[in-house]
């Protein structure tokens, strides 16, 4: 199984990756390379051209700016796995990458390939829906901000135009009283989600919700936010009535297919029980919990 | 197709080569350089067989490009060995029988070497959860465990000494 031949380039800048893209319509940009290296070796993908952005250095960060915790699009899960302010402010995003895949593959994959992939079985898309996240994407009409309900269009379909680059994904800041949980199904660990579901809230003074976000992996064509769920729990009371009847709405808006992993009543069911799990995790780390 | 003039330092000694930029990491390890002390398992990123030290971050050998490795130190399991003597991870995988058939060894050795350097003390659920992505098809994962406990206290006390 070795890869048809192509052209390859490792720019060392962010304008030199564009322009290397823009000139080849057959181009794909590799990043981590665990998606896009196996498929290309099975034939599934035949790019003519692999744009590689490990060398683009300017792509690799994580920090806390302007109200928004900001990832550069190359930063390897590893490091966001190990990232102490992740750790310990941002628990969906902690939660997450615990569970994508394992630990040797973090080491390489990153947050931008995961996130621009659009393939509804990785986990950060979910959670990206969850958090209400941005993407940033260059292209050689120069930046635009895209919020992630508009990034996922179809199955390995996303809003950004052929010769755009995903840069940076960004999650609101945290701030007090906020709280997620990441829960997924897999067989085995490297396996992908048999379901998963990301929950992020916001609490009021009298644990009412105030902002509700739930993501839910792998039971649809594209990566799936929850709003009927949402919506239903805005404004009311984080007890655990509210929470059941919401994970009712969660399963409800899931749109699972029979494979291998189990058939659309299992994984419709996982998707409730999940929810519900996750909810309520969200809810006890808002209260500090 | 393009080729590409690649220079990787493996286990210290720098090669030099022209490659398609198809070419693998594992295969230019195992067929340009006749190491084939890293083992080609799954082929697809799942089975850690292929596990290498790429500028030190253990990684999956069959999804990186040969070319990617260009200016970078790669370290295979025939570099473990310092000065004739066994890593002390060998040594474990030796004194507590942490292989059966050895395919997983190589990749399994590569993998709890690097854990070792950052976490010298690891518990148990450390261990098993570093070695997650790394497959054992004779399920003798306990025995693992021990090696990699046991190369722990190995280097602890060479540390001390």
């Amino acid at each position: 199984m070795i890869p048809p031949s192509f052209d390859y380039v490792a720019p060392k800048t962010l304008s030199d990756a564009v322009a290397a893209l823009g000139g080849n319509e057959n181009a794909k940009i590799l990043a981590g390379g665990q998606s896009l290296i196996p498929l290309m070796r099975f034939r599934l993908a035949g790019p003519t051209l692999l744009v590689d952005l490990n060398r683009v250095e300017s792509l690799s960060y994580i920090e806390e700016k302007n109200g928004w915790l900001r990832i550069g699009a190359m930063t390897r899960q590893s490091t966001v796995e190990f990232s102490d302010i992740i750790n310990a402010k941002y628990s969906l995003l902690a939660d997450t990458v615990k569970v994508l895949s394992d630990p040797v593959v973090r080491n390489r994959g990153t947050v931008g390939g995961n996130v621009a992939n659009a393939d509804p079985i990785n986990d950060q898309p979910a959670t990206m829906l969850a958090y209400g996240a941005e993407v940033v994407a260059v292209g050689p009409k120069g930046e635009r901000v895209i919020p992630i309900t508009s990034f996922y269009i179809d199955l390995y379909q996303s809003a950004l135009a052929r010769d755009e680059i995903l840069t940076e994904v960004r999650v609101p800041a945290s701030k007090p009283r906020t709280g997620g949980a990441y829960l997924k199904l897999e067989r085995k660990v490297g396996d992908y989600a048999t379901a998963a579901v990301a929950a992020q809230v916001e609490l009021d003074a009298s644990d009412n919700f105030v902002s509700i976000g739930i993501g839910l992996t792998n039971v649809g064509l594209t990566a799936l936010k929850a709003t009927a769920a949402e919506d239903f729990l805005k404004g009311k009371a984080a007890s655990d009535e509210n929470i059941k009847e919401a994970a009712k709405l969660a399963a409800a808006a899931a749109q699972p297919i029979a494979d291998v992993r189990g058939s659309e009543e299992y994984k419709r069911s996982l998707v409730k029980t999940y929810t519900v799990r996750a909810l309520r995790m969200a809810v006890q780390r808002a209260k500090g919990g | 197709m393009s080729t590409h003039h690649i220079s990787i330092t493996v286990n210290g000694k720098t090669h030099e080569a022209d490659v398609e930029s198809r070419l693998l990491l594992v295969h230019f390890l195992r067929e340009n350089l006749n190491m084939t002390g890293t083992h080609i398992g799954c082929d697809t990123t799942s089975c850690g067989a292929c596990t290498i030290r790429l500028n030190g971050t253990p990684v999956k050998s069959c999804t990186v490009l040969a070319v990617q490795a260009d200016g970078m130190e790669v370290k295979t399991v025939e570099g473990l060995v310092e000065n004739g003597a066994l890593h002390p991870i060998q040594e474990g995988f030796h004194e507590k029988h942490g292989l059966q058939c050895g395919f997983c060894t190589p990749g399994m050795m590569m993998t709890s070497s690097a854990l070792l350097e950052r976490n010298p003390h690891p518990t148990e659920d450390e261990i098993r959860h570093a070695i997650s992505g790394n497959l054992c098809r004779c399920t003798g994962y306990m025995n693992i465990v021990k090696a990699v406990q046991y190369a722990a206290d190995k280097m602890a006390e060479k540390v001390e000494a």
